[in-house]
């Protein structure tokens, strides 16, 4: 039985090689060998969410995917959105004014699949962003300040009339 | 896309200063940047993983386990059992007495791995380490335990019934807890009254289900005989405490830290568990860090929970719709192992906002074959506005009375402070509400939900066949329960102020809200003020972050300890200026004298000097105390009373039973507030956990034990789809048992969702008869409740 | 929890991923989206010695027009290109009316059509539209191949037609007939969760308005779905009156036969398929009559 194959793929905009088991799930390769803990793991069935990375651009569950799965793909996580911590993306700092963090366990999978969706439409509803958010669990916030923060940066981008 | 946008810049202090100002959190930038330090996060060169080997079923003597071929799979480090660990296999120490005088709790004994035998699916009955989890996996399908199954009580009901199977030989039954508190003269009361109602209520909670399960990692040091513990906890004194009861070590040799990022807690990482003392055992034989982290699956198994309370409650009234007497009688599901929190709160829940003069209050709390349990977000709290208040919606429609209308009769009015229930709540004190306006609180709720239109417009619904239901729920929560929290605050040597705390948060801004205090008790910038938390090496004492209690007790501690520092900063800094500390203020990183900011000096040096920083040798300038330090525990009388009152408005599908909410809105009174964003936050977040309560999670076991609904897939929360736009408004009504004025508001949001649904759902289907005297609701359960009526 | 070993291959064409099949058969799992199979070997729920990734046999994931003016969609075909394919929403409407009921966006991402279709849960969407469409399904193995109408190939819950060595390669779909309105109707605990109950049905007129076909198929309601076939026989060659819907409603609703679980009475089941017969067919006589132009 074949364990392990050498990957390459793209992370965050580098690209890097490992070697990993068949059966190593994608989330887990992210965490463990590339030490890229920003992703969460909270059900390990693709309920949650907190494990949403982007694959070739979408947002999937990365507790649903093998790492060999990824092979030549192009991933983006959390750590991937802003350069450092002084200089947060519009999303994140609406996210901050607006209190859509608490524990911060789930935020990394919803900040994926807001930046997915937000690629392909700027300027969603209030309903549309409660439809992107729907495959995201969180316990803590009530998801209101993070509703709150994507209508604002929505809001932020109109032009003055 | 990515302009580069700055950190929300430095809190300015407003006006009268920090406290009660909505400042963005410092947590959230590592947060939303994938910085954060939960425990699985953490780097731990050379650590070993644990997967627990658990009982499939819910009643058993274990006869024999058999490692063998799992020992022989390559990878595998140990794998122990009950006999492999007998030197930490003493018996757990009892956690709570009770609290009602004249009563006591029934404690079972357990022991970290089981002795005698299992007594629920999901207990662990021995452990594998691997050089990964996959494999230490790998190795627990290899292990072979034979088992004999025993009979199997799986309800309150069951393990109360004669004869039932014993969760606890030595108990001769299954009763944890059998506690009755009475005031007045109940019976009189009930037999004078003009009416009486008696209904029965079964609410079915649930588990905490934070984001993150439980996660442990310990180290031992060898030469130190000592253990570094990093564990998901909301209580780290109490787990090193029982820790260093089972290995007989000295407290100070188990230091345990909850990382500055815990994934949610809700309750459940309150409790010891067998897995925190199992990984330090580990630990101490492989001479390697070992980690546990939780699943979801072994969170559904065998994290602490709540589950189902019965009641079968009576009220007594006047024809005028006056409160005469309560009487609940109640069961609890305590599972085979928990303190008894949850029934006691119930219990003093009940009564609620409303003057009852006459109350008889009884519970039977009982062991089962179940998971332990521990109060969940509310805790108790719940069950009990939803009996209370399902009986004043009853009470109304005996009387043709609006509902909001019954309530105001009975409500407590504002000048009757402080009120005294006449039970004893959980901490031992008199049940005596501190503060409040009940009646405003109501009044305002519902004139934002514009009630007689919302009643009007519903008239109008109802005759064109639609099913517009309103609910109102009002209710009292005891909260910032003693017995103490301290903190210490100390000027360092970057001039930076450190306040270090017990409590350890899980997601609540304790590093941003502590900070708004500091500053503005010791007179220094926010930015200036770090936050330590969760360390037991860091504070000696502390007790942890549940029951609402943490703002009212570590927020007057940091208040007081912050005083008595920026009095000794100033005497140090009175020196090195040659001025009277009287004529000093602190300001921009600098003590200076008032008026001449040029005649000052910076905090550093202040600290330099105060810390003991003269040169080698020196001698200390005579009358300055060493160590610009402070300390203070503060111990609150008694436990607070914050207030909550909801209006739902909702619509029902009679056809489907679906239900969607028109509109929610949330009054919420927690005192005197630190920080207004941090609180809406807990208030939302408590809503969307007690709308879940109401019409979404529901645990669910058969008559063996086995858990029916142990995946999200069965065990549904809501996401933000399915959450309604929560309209909020605040009250404030300060608190006088703490300087601050401080209550809580951790849970509120949990507390009245579901009385408020279950009246509106009531309400709407009023047409067809129907009564709603179960929770949780769904659409399967509505249809069937309009079928049946 | 973390999977079990197993041997895993990633054939890029279908005869390698058919060998793979013939070799290992009853030891093999096929992994298309994951969605389903993942969870499983996350939760150690299958152990297969091997795993065969079919995500890299471009072959399954086309979209093309049938010969005959239907559709023919490759078993690897995401369901995110079911929502958003404009050649699927001009020839078959009732895919994209079903979709905002499976699952998530994110799980939508990965998740196939020939996945959804081969994991046959009860509950579940697409295999009530593929019966109620009159798919036909293509399986192949190394022995040969064969085609399966949609109503044969869901045998019973989690059990397919599917033998051990065989693949579901491509579902072809007739031709959307004129004047014809379709609309899938579910209740869920929550939006994306497996169905209490659903219904799928369509509607189709001759140019006087009356009834010229007919399908209704509930879901949710059995181990399998089930065409309510005394429905829709009550309603070809009459008028779509609000009666005979309802009557229709009440045929589908006596037609199954649904059981208790822990979150609904079979009772409630079975009248929540009268009740979404009714209204699925009142939505689908509303489409035929927009698309009757």
């Amino acid at each position: 039985m074949t364990e392990t194959r050498a990957i390459s793929l793209i992370v965050n905009g580098r690209p890097r090689g490992a070697t990993v088991e068949m059966r190593t799930t994608l989330v887990d390769f992210l965490r463990e060998q590339l030490r890229l803990t920003g992703t969460h793991v909270g059900c390990e069935q693709g309920a949650c969410g907190a494990c949403t990375v982007l694959v070739d651009g979408e947002p999937v569950r990365g507790c649903l995917l093998l790492a060999v799965q990824a092979d030549g793909a192009r991933v983006e996580t959390v750590e991937g959105l802003a350069p450092d911590l002084e200089h947060l993306t519009p999303l994140q700092a609406e996210f901050v004014r607006h209190h859509g963090v608490q524990c911060g366990f789930c935020t990394g999978g919803i900040l994926m699949s807001l930046t997915a969706s937000l690629r392909d439409n700027p300027r969603p509803t209030e309903a549309e962003i409660r439809d992107t958010l729907a495959g995201h669990l969180c316990r803590c916030t009530g998801y209101q300040g993070m509703v709150d923060a994507v209508l604002a940066l929505v809001a932020a981008a109109e032009p003055a009339r | 896309m990515t302009a580069p946008a700055s950190r929300p810049a430095a809190a300015r202090r407003p006006a009268g200063g920090y406290i009660g100002a909505p400042i963005p959190r410092r947590e959230d930038a590592r947060l939303l940047t994938g910085r954060g330090t939960f425990v699985d996060d953490l780097e731990m060169p050379g650590v070993a993983h644990a997967a627990m080997v658990r009982s499939p079923h819910a009643h058993a003597r274990v006869r024999r386990i058999d490692t063998e071929a799992a020992r022989a799979l390559p990878g595998v480090l140990a794998i122990v059992t009950a006999e492999d660990i007998a030197d930490i296999q003493k018996p757990w120490p009892a956690r709570m007495p009770s609290p009602v005088p004249g009563t006591s709790v029934r404690h079972g004994v357990r022991h970290t791995l089981p002795v005698a035998k299992v007594r629920h699916a999901g207990e662990v009955v021995a452990v594998v380490v691997a050089e990964s989890r996959a494999l230490a996996e790998d190795a627990r399908d290899l292990v072979e335990v034979e088992y004999e199954v025993l009979p199997v009580v799986a309800t309150a009901a069951a393990a109360l019934a004669p004869g039932a199977s014993l969760v606890y030989e030595e108990l001769g039954d299954n009763i944890a807890a059998h506690i009755i508190q009475r005031v007045g003269h109940p019976e009189r009361a009930f037999a004078s009254a003009d009416h009486t109602l008696r209904e029965t209520f079964r609410v079915m909670r649930g588990g905490s289900h934070s984001m993150e399960g439980r996660a442990v990692v310990a180290r031992y040091d060898e030469a130190l005989d000592s253990f570094t513990v990093w564990d998901a906890t909301q209580a780290p004194h109490a787990i090193r405490a029982i820790l260093a009861y089972l290995f007989d070590l000295p407290e100070h040799r188990v230091r345990v830290i909850a990382p500055p990022d815990v994934g949610g807690g809700l309750g459940p990482k309150t409790s010891f568990y067998p897995e925190e003392a199992l990984v330090c055992w580990l630990a101490r034989r492989l001479r390697r860090p070992v980690k546990w982290i939780e699943d979801r699956l072994e969170h559904f198994m065998s994290a602490a929970q709540e589950r189902e309370q019965v009641h079968t409650i009576e009220i007594a009234f006047t024809r005028d719709g006056a409160l005469l007497a309560l009487r609940d009688v109640f069961t609890h599901d305590v599972g085979m192992y928990g303190a008894l929190i949850a029934p006691v709160i119930t219990a003093c829940t009940v009564p609620g906002p409303y003057r009852v003069p006459n109350i008889h209050s009884e519970f039977r709390a009982a062991y089962t074959n179940l998971p332990p349990t521990a109060a969940v977000r509310g805790a108790g709290r719940p069950q009990g506005v939803l009996v209370m208040e399902r009986m004043m919606d009853r009470m109304a429609e005996t009387l043709g009375l609006d509902p909001a209308e019954a309530r105001f009769r009975n409500l407590i009015p504002a000048d009757a402070f402080p009120y005294p229930v006449g039970m004893v709540f959980r901490d031992g004190a008199p049940l005596t509400y501190d503060s409040g306006d009940y009646p405003e609180l109501l009044r305002r709720a519902l004139e934002i939900a514009d009630y007689p239109r919302a009643r009007r417009e519903q008239a109008e619904l109802r005759a064109q066949g639609r099913h517009r239901g309103i609910g109102v729920a009002i209710c009292v929560e005891g909260v910032g329960l003693g017995p103490f929290e301290g903190a210490i605050l100390r000027l360092d040597s970057r001039g930076r102020v450190v306040v270090t705390s017990g409590a350890p948060p899980q997601g609540q801004g304790y590093q941003t809200a502590f900070a708004q205090i500091a500053a503005d008790m010791v007179g220094v910038r926010f930015e200036d003020v770090d936050v330590v938390t969760g360390d037991t090496g860091a504070i000696p004492y502390g007790i942890g972050s549940f029951a609402s209690r943490v703002t009212a007790n570590a927020g007057p501690a940091i208040a007081l300890a912050g005083g008595e520092l920026r009095q000794k900063i100033l005497a140090v800094a009175a020196h090195l200026l040659e001025a009277a500390a009287a004529d000093l203020e602190i300001a921009d990183g600098a003590v200076h004298v008032r008026g001449l900011p040029d005649r000052g000096v910076p905090l550093a040096q202040v600290a330099r000097l105060g810390n003991g920083g003269v040169a080698f040798g020196m001698v200390m300038p005579g009358g300055l105390q060493v160590g610009l330090e402070a300390s203070a525990y503060f111990a609150p009388s008694q436990a607070g009373y914050s207030a909550s009152a909801h209006v739902c408005i909702l619509d029902v599908d009679p056809d489907t039973g679906e239900v969607a909410i028109v509109r929610y809105v949330v009054g919420h009174d927690c005192g005197n507030v630190i920080n207004p964003l941090i609180v809406e936050g807990q208030i939302l977040g408590g809503v969307a956990h007690g709308l879940s309560n109401a019409l979404y999670e529901e645990a669910f076991y058969d008559s063996e034990g086995q858990n029916l609904a142990s995946s999200f897939l069965d065990y549904p929360l809501p996401s933000a789809r399915e959450m309604p736009r929560i309209e909020m408004f605040h009250l404030t009504t300060p608190s006088p048992i703490n300087p601050l004025g401080v209550k809580g508001a951790g849970e509120a949001g949990t507390l009245p969702v579901p009385a408020a649904v279950a009246g509106a759902v009531e309400d709407a289907l009023r047409p067809f008869g129907v009564r709603v005297n179960r929770m949780p609701l769904n659409p399967a359960r509505i249809s069937d409740l309009i079928h049946r009526a | 929890m973390k999977p079990p070993r197993f041997s895993y291959h990633d054939p890029a064409t279908v005869e390698e991923a058919l060998g793979l099949l013939a070799a290992h058969g009853d030891a093999a799992r096929v992994l298309a989206g994951g969605q389903s199979l993942m969870p499983m070997l996350n939760f150690r729920l299958a152990r297969p010695g091997h795993v065969i990734d079919v995500n890299r046999v471009a072959a399954l994931a086309t979209v093309s027009p049938g010969p005959d003016g239907g559709l023919r969609i490759g078993a690897l075909v995401r369901q995110r290109t079911l929502e958003r394919s404009p050649l699927i929403g001009e020839r078959c409407p009732m895919i994209g009316q079903a979709m905002p009921f499976v699952g998530h966006p994110q799980i939508r991402t990965r998740g196939t059509l020939g996945g959804s279709l081969a994991h046959a849960d009860p509950a579940a969407e697409l295999p009530a539209v593929m019966v109620a469409l009159g798919a036909r399904l293509t399986l192949r193995s190394a022995r040969g191949q064969r085609t399966v109408a949609a109503e044969d190939f869901f045998v019973a819950a989690l059990t397919t037609a599917l033998a051990p060595d065989e693949l579901l390669t491509e579902v072809a779909l007739p031709p959307w007939p004129a004047r014809t309105g379709s609309s899938v109707q579910e209740v869920a605990i929550r939006l994306g969760d497996f169905a209490l109950g659903g219904v799928a049905a369509a509607l189709t007129l001759d140019a006087q308005g009356r009834v010229a076909g007919a399908r209704v198929v509930c879901f949710g309601v059995g181990p399998r779905p089930l065409r309510a076939a005394a429905a829709e026989r009550s309603l070809v060659g009459g008028a779509p009156s609000a009666a005979a819907l309802a009557e229709a409603g009440r045929l589908a609703g006596a037609a199954v036969d649904p059981s208790d679980d822990i979150h609904a009475s079979g009772a409630y089941r079975k009248r929540l398929a009268g009740v979404l017969t009714t209204r699925a067919l009142a939505a689908s006589l509303a489409s035929a009559a927009a698309h009757a132009a």
